[in-house]
């Protein structure tokens, strides 16, 4: 099957004496393909969410599944496997390597891959290109905009071809108008046929997903909102 | 781009950082270059001259009967006549496939002859050879350059009110005292020496040989080989190491050696702590680096890769400097510790042993940095910031 399956997901945390219970037996089915926003107050478990579906946290009850892998099945090692090969992330904070250019840091993912050098740059490039920051490849981080860095973000989860686009806050940071073009760049993205899962508080990004999942104290909340379930094809996004 | 490029281009963003590190490992490298350096020079030079100091290998004639000490050594009595060495076996000592260990040969006559009536012990030897032998010698006077001429030990000197040019008569013959033995406090105190080829005509033993003492310079190979390489040239004489003598002078020759060795050893701790400190701090300040190079699907292993690269580099970086440093440091420390001969290095094998030693102790400081850095959280990591 060709989805994401939460079965039953808790997290608890022990802090001192006290738990946290992050998430409550959340149980969510999510097709690949489909561009979903999470949204929720602080505290509610949408970032502990978005981690255990890429393979960052381990969920203490409950599984995940995948494609059919059931994620936390797996070694360590192969947990990393599954990230390089299904997951892109998106962070709010970009998440670049500030000592390597655009174009290394978008390559780093193939460092590990068994893929050429001259093919880990092509492939590198014509990313970079679908996201318009090609002209900057050999900048460093520091010398781009907050958009731009965010591209360079964006491109390098894509490099590897990843099913799965995990996105944290990703106009956390930046300007109203940049956050436009990312949620663009992102609902693009989606539209050539990858799942997006996107954590976010902003409202104006939900009229871009073709799904919210609101959350709060670490459950399902069931509510509704004006973009639930509204198919992408349908939707008027400029 | 691969691991190792991530691991260089690290390197190099870290300059300053890297160069405490290679020098570092340089110091600790150089120390050990030069130690072992001069370590090498002063036992070689040490030895030599150890083992020209005394004999280590006693030639006997082969008997089972009757024996008198002679400086604590085992030589045969009055039954010599029996059975003796021949002077054509002298050279043959220097015939021997380790022939250029063999420092000095001291061929002796022992014979007891009357002195004013008291049965005294008269050594006839070859003064040339003897004078380097017992380099602790102390003449009052001088060696004998004649047959007529004869030195005597300090005891007899005071038995017989014998002094300098003083006459006195063994076996019918005329002697000059030419020299009186400063007091030794071996069996040397109680002897009469005169020249080897003198006693063989006065006592009528011509072309015989008691025993002869040899020096051997036993650094680079071992005594045992030694004796049995002259015992091979010589089939009728019985060759004995002095233990005694050979154990307190390696004694002597390994004291610096080991003191070299503990040094060494001190100072590769402390660049190995070094690079564990400074791999540590480096693993820390790259917190989010690593979280990110997890988060993104680097293995364990990929990360330990990457860190361990940088130690590797860093590591033959800081031996290659070492090796020169320690080169050059030798050479202009040698005078310091009295060699005649500076340096001296087999530059292949040290080279290749410094890099190795800098190379082995920049990866076993940053085992456990980089075991660390490749179980951090990854999520936790990147939450972190």
């Amino acid at each position: 099957m060709h989805e994401i399956v939460f079965d039953r997901l808790s997290k608890t945390y022990v802090t001192g004496e006290e738990e946290v219970h992050a998430l409550r037996g959340i149980s969510l089915t999510i097709a690949l393909g489909e561009f979903v926003a999470v949204v929720g107050p602080s505290g509610s478990g949408k970032s502990t969410l978005l981690s255990i579906l890429g393979g960052l946290r381990h969920p203490s009850e409950g599984t995940l599944l995948v494609e059919d892998i059931d994620v936390y099945s797996l070694s360590v090692e192969r947990r990393a496997d599954f990230r390089r090969e299904f997951i892109g992330f998106v962070f709010q904070s970009f998440q670049l390597v500030p000592h390597l250019t655009v174009i290394e840091n978008v390559i780093l993912p193939l460092a590990v891959a068994e893929v050429a050098k001259k093919a880990q740059k092509e492939k590198a490039r014509a990313t970079l290109e679908s996201v318009g920051l090609l002209r900057k490849q050999d900048r460093l981080p520091n010398a781009l905009s907050g958009g731009e860095q965010q591209r360079a973000a964006i491109a390098r989860a894509l490099v590897n071809d990843p099913p799965i686009v995990l996105a944290d806050e990703p106009t956390g940071n930046l300007d109203t108008t940049t956050s436009h073009e990312i949620m663009q760049l992102l609902h693009r993205i989606n539209r050539e046929g990858r799942t997006i899962v996107m954590v976010t508080h902003n409202p104006e990004n939900l009229k871009y997903v073709g799904r919210c999942i609101r959350m709060r104290d670490g459950e399902l909340h069931s509510g509704v909102d004006p973009v639930v379930n509204v198919p992408w094809e349908h939707r008027a996004v400029s | 781009m691969r691991l190792i490029d991530i691991a260089l281009r690290n390197i190099g963003r870290q300059k300053g950082k890297t160069a405490f590190l290679v020098l570092g490992l340089a110091i600790a490298v150089s120390t050990v270059v030069t130690l072992h350096s001069v370590s090498e020079r002063m036992n070689a030079e040490v030895s030599a001259s150890l083992d020209d100091f005394g004999a280590n290998i006693l030639i006997l004639p082969k008997s089972d009967d009757l024996a008198l000490s002679y400086g604590g050594m085992s030589v045969s009595d009055v039954a010599f006549d029996v059975r003796t060495l021949r002077e054509k076996d002298i050279p043959l000592i220097r015939t021997i496939k380790n022939s250029d260990n063999i420092s000095i040969v001291a061929p002796k006559l022992i014979t007891a002859a009357d002195l004013w009536g008291v049965r005294t012990l008269v050594v006839g030897v070859d003064f040339s050879q003897e004078k380097r032998l017992k380099r602790w010698w102390s003449v009052r006077g001088a060696f004998p350059d004649k047959p007529t001429e004869a030195l005597v030990g300090s005891d007899v000197s005071a038995k017989f009110g014998l002094t300098l040019n003083r006459r006195m008569r063994l076996a019918g013959m005329d002697f000059v005292v030419s020299g009186i033995l400063e007091p030794t406090g071996s069996q040397d105190d109680g002897l009469v020496f005169i020249d080897l080829r003198g006693a063989q005509f006065i006592f009528d033993k011509p072309d015989q040989i008691s025993l002869i003492e040899v020096a051997a310079r036993c650094y680079d190979c071992p005594i045992d080989e030694l004796v049995r390489q002259i015992s091979a040239a010589l089939p009728a004489a019985k060759v004995t190491a002095i233990k005694q003598a050979i154990e307190s002078k390696m004694e002597a020759m390994h004291r610096f050696e080991a003191f070299s060795f503990g040094v060494s050893g001190i100072v590769l701790v402390i660049g190995l702590l070094v690079v564990f400190a400074n791999m540590t701090a480096s693993v820390n300040q790259r917190t989010r680096e690593i979280g990110i190079f997890r988060a993104i699907g680097y293995r364990q292993r990929n990360v330990i890769t990457i860190i361990l690269t940088e130690a590797l580099v860093i590591g033959t970086l800081g031996g290659l400097v070492g090796f020169l440093v320690g080169s050059a440091a030798s050479t202009l420390v040698s005078p310091v510790f009295g060699l005649k001969e500076a340096g001296g290095l087999v530059a292949g094998p040290v080279l290749g042993l410094s890099v190795a030693l800098a190379v082995l102790v920049g990866l076993a400081g940053s085992i456990y940095p980089a075991v660390k850095a490749s179980r951090l959280d990854p999520d936790a990591a990147l939450r972190a910031l």
